[in-house]
Formats: structure tokens, sequence, C-alpha cells
């Protein structure tokens, strides 16, 4: 068979297996996750896949009324698994970019983390660039919430740290004023740690996209549209009859969408 | 060459540059004078001395230069209300301070050997013959050994400045944004190598002009030791 025969043979099959794919009628869906990434998608003491993905994803699939089953992946192999048909969806909290969209395709956001601030207790209630000029805000460095206070607070004397726990221990030792922080590594120091009692988060959350991105959303094949809108309609249901709402509040004492 | 970049990042990484110089230049000058008493007890006839001397040198060569920053900057944060008791919160609350602390220690610890060295380097005769003309050990030692030591230890000691101004970019982990430090920042919002190519263009031009210097002031110590044809 010449190379042109083979390329035109392979391209009818696949556009036939593409005809056959968007024909396909949804009844089981599978979904991959990580399970390594508490408390969103992690393996509880039975083996059993606990978190909050978990916990949406089972809604969004009652909601579509198809069967559900999860698939663990590490996160390195990912959306090679996916785009390998081992799975059909991605709910892993993955953060919806640029750069994987050129591989996948993301349904709108079921969850996004804001920037907050963190500040020792009652020592400071405006967080605004206004109420922290001339103080010490600090952040990690190359994360969203550094970027955030170096563009936003001109003013103040800006510390930038490898990590989050450095930041964090200059935060209870008085050195630094106020830390701005993804809203949920903040949380989790704050209620599970023991440095984390001396502080508290003030102030408005940001939730500008510049900064903070689109949100994590559910990554599905490209050529899988029908599925990606039936997970969006799902999101909007578990939305509007207060299914969300309820899977939230058993994780997080505020709104993460 | 990206203009575009130079402009948004340029003034930040000679802030960084600024930062480094000053780092180096006070904690080297601090530890210079810190290294000579060290050295001395080093070589002195008192055990305690030697043994005192002996476990600084120890611990400051022995560990890395990174720890002790952490060790210091973040060690001092947990101790706040015993540095408040005593008065000291003020020096460890900087981070600039803190680096310029750990920075002088650890540099006198290298130049405290380099100078025992150059020291023992220069020959018994010397010191006898200073003992001869009836000279105490104090000017002995100001007069006829510490500038021939000097010429010995010019070249080690520039090699240590020249690995102060490289290992300053530790400060950086201590907030303390030096010329490495600004770098890395520039290049993880832009994402673009080139940053790192003017960084190591800076570096050259500090460590060239560093070179020009320890040139000079070689000819200036040895000047008494060329006919006086030769002389520049």
């Amino acid at each position: 068979m010449s190379i042109l025969k083979k390329l035109v043979l392979g391209a009818v099959i696949a556009i036939a297996a593409a005809g056959v794919a968007e024909a396909k009628e949804w009844k089981k869906v599978r979904i991959g996750t990580e399970g390594a990434y508490p408390p969103f998608n992690f393996f509880d003491a039975d083996k059993q896949l606990q978190g909050f993905d978990i916990d949406v994803a089972k809604a969004l699939c009652e909601k579509m009324a198809v069967e559900c089953e999860f698939v663990a992946q590490d996160w390195d192999g990912i959306i090679p698994a996916l785009l390998a048909n081992k799975y059909d969806a991605i709910i892993a909290s993955m953060s919806i970019t640029d750069e994987r969209r050129q591989q996948v395709d993301f349904t709108n956001k079921y969850y996004s983390s804001p920037i907050a601030f963190m500040v020792q207790k009652g020592k400071i209630a405006d967080v605004t660039a206004a109420g922290l000029t001339g103080k010490a805000v600090g952040a990690q460095s190359s994360t969203v919430s550094a970027n955030f206070v170096e563009d936003t607070y001109k003013g103040s004397n800006v510390k930038l740290y490898p990590t989050q726990e450095e930041a964090n221990l200059d935060l209870a030792s008085g050195r630094l004023d106020a830390i701005a922080v993804d809203k949920l590594v903040g949380y989790e120091w704050l209620t599970s740690t023991d440095d984390g009692k001396c502080c508290e988060f003030v102030g408005e959350d940001v939730m500008d996209e510049k900064y903070v991105g689109e949100g994590i959303g559910i990554a599905i094949r490209k050529d899988d549209s029908d599925l990606r809108d039936m997970f969006n309609k799902a999101i909007e249901d578990i939305r509007g009859d207060g299914t969300y709402e309820k899977i939230n509040a058993k994780y997080f004492p505020f709104s993460i969408f | 060459m990206n203009w575009d970049l130079l402009q948004r990042y340029g003034v930040q990484m000679l802030g960084g540059l600024n930062v480094t110089l000053s780092l180096v230049a006070v904690s080297v000058t601090l530890g210079a004078l810190l290294a000579l008493p060290v050295a001395l007890a080093r070589i002195s006839d008192s055990k305690l001395l030697r043994g005192v001397s002996f476990s600084y040198v120890y611990f400051f060569r022995g560990t890395p230069l990174l720890a002790q920053t952490f060790l210091v900057y973040y060690g001092a944060g947990q101790f706040r209300a015993e540095l408040e008791a005593v008065g000291l919160w003020w020096l460890f609350r900087e981070a600039y301070l803190c680096a310029i602390l750990t920075f002088t220690l650890n540099t006198a610890a290298y130049q405290a050997e380099i100078l025992r060295g150059a020291i023992q380097a220069v020959p018994i005769g010397q010191s006898e013959a200073a003992a001869a003309l009836g000279l105490k050990g104090w000017t002995t030692l100001r007069k006829i050994i510490l500038p021939q030591a000097f010429v010995i230890a010019l070249r080690p000691l520039g090699n240590e400045v020249i690995l102060m101004i490289k290992g300053s970019a530790i400060a950086s982990v201590i907030t303390v944004y030096d010329l490495m430090g600004t770098t890395r920042l520039a290049f993880s919002r832009s994402f673009d190598f080139e940053v790192y190519l003017w960084a190591a263009v800076l570096y050259l031009v500090v460590v060239e002009v560093l070179r020009r210097v320890w040139d000079r002031l070689e000819i200036r110590i040895t000047r008494h030791m060329r006919p006086a044809t030769a002389r520049t």
C-alpha cells in the first residue's frame, strides 16, 4: 500500500470514528482524578476516593443521569491518559490555563480559589492598598498572590518568600503585617496548625480574573463537546438547586465558587 | 536585546545589584575586622582562646551559608519575646540586618583561616630577628609580621570577596532581593532567559572591577620587593 493510500485510509477511519463518538449516548462516564490532593481528592483509610472533587463529580453524574466510574491517575500523566481514552473527564482540581487548552477542552469553572489577606488577629482591619501603605506585606514569590501585591500595593513594603511556610512564620513572628495568599492554602494553615492560631482572614477576597485566572474546571477531550455541554448544564443545575452549597459547606465555611 | 524587557525589569535588577554590593561591602569589611582577632586567637598560647576560635571557624566553615541564614532569620523569629526583652529585636526584625550579621560571621571565619595561614607562612626568622632587636610582641606583629602576611593573604582574600559576591544570592531566601534574586523574579514573570544573561554580564563587570582593584593593591603592598627602576 502506498503512503498516500495509507493516509487516505487513515483519514477515513478517523472521520468514521469521530462520527461514532459524536453519535455516542453517554450512559457511563469514566472520571480521572488524582487522589493525592486533600481535601479535594484523596483516598480515605478504606482506600475509597473522597473529597470535594469527588462529591461534586458524583452530584454532576446524578444530574446528567449517567453512571460514573472513578479512575485514579498520577498528576503528571493525567492529561495524556485522558487523550489516550483511559477516561472521559478529569475532575482533579485542575486550573484552566491557555497552555492546557491547547490539548484539552474545559467546562466552566466549578470552583476557584481567590486571593485573601491574613493578618495577626485583631491587628489590622483594612487590607486595601491604602490601608497597608507603609506596612510589610508578604507573599510567596512566583504566585498569583505575589503578582497581585507587587502590581497593586505599590506603597507597601512587599516581601517575597520562596515558600508559603516561611511567609507564614514571619506573619506569626510579627515581621509581616499581612500576607496575600491563595485562600484555600491560607485556610489550611489557619485552621489546622498551631502557628496558624495567631492569625485570621480579613477584608474582601480578590477574585480578579487577571490574577486568579479562570478557576478550576473539568477537562474533556476536544472532540467530546457534547459531554462538555452536559457537564456545563449539570454544574448550573447543582449551583441552582443548592446541592453545590451543601458540598461546599461540608469542606469550607466560605463559598469557593 | 529585548528593550521592552529591559525597560520593565532593568531598574529592579540595578536595585538588586545595589543590594548585592552593599551586602558584600558591609559584611566583608566587618568580617575583616572580626577576622584578625579570630586569626590571632587561633594561634595564641591560650588554650581557651584557641578552643573558642577553633569552634567558631569550624562551625561557620562546616555548615552551609544557606542553613546559617535560615537559622539566624527564622530562628530569631521564634524568640521574639526574649529578643525584645534584651532589646535586640530591631536587629533581628530586619531581614537585611540578619543577612549582614550572618554573612559577616561567615566570611570572618574564612578570612580568619586565610590570615592565620598567611601569618604562619611568614618565616619564623622574622619574629626571631625582631625579638633580637628588642621589639615588643605587638610591634613585631604590626610592623613586621602583618605587612608580610597581607602580601600572602591578598589573593585568597580576593577569592573570598568574589565568592561572597556570588554567595550573597542566598539573601533572597529571607526576602532580601539581591541581583540574583531580582533576576529570578524577573524571569518568573517574563519567562525570558535573557534576564539571566544580563545578570551574568553585571556579575562579570563587578568581578572585573574587583580584579583591577586587587592588581593595584598587590602592586602597592609589594612595592618594597621590586628594584627601584621597576616601580610603577
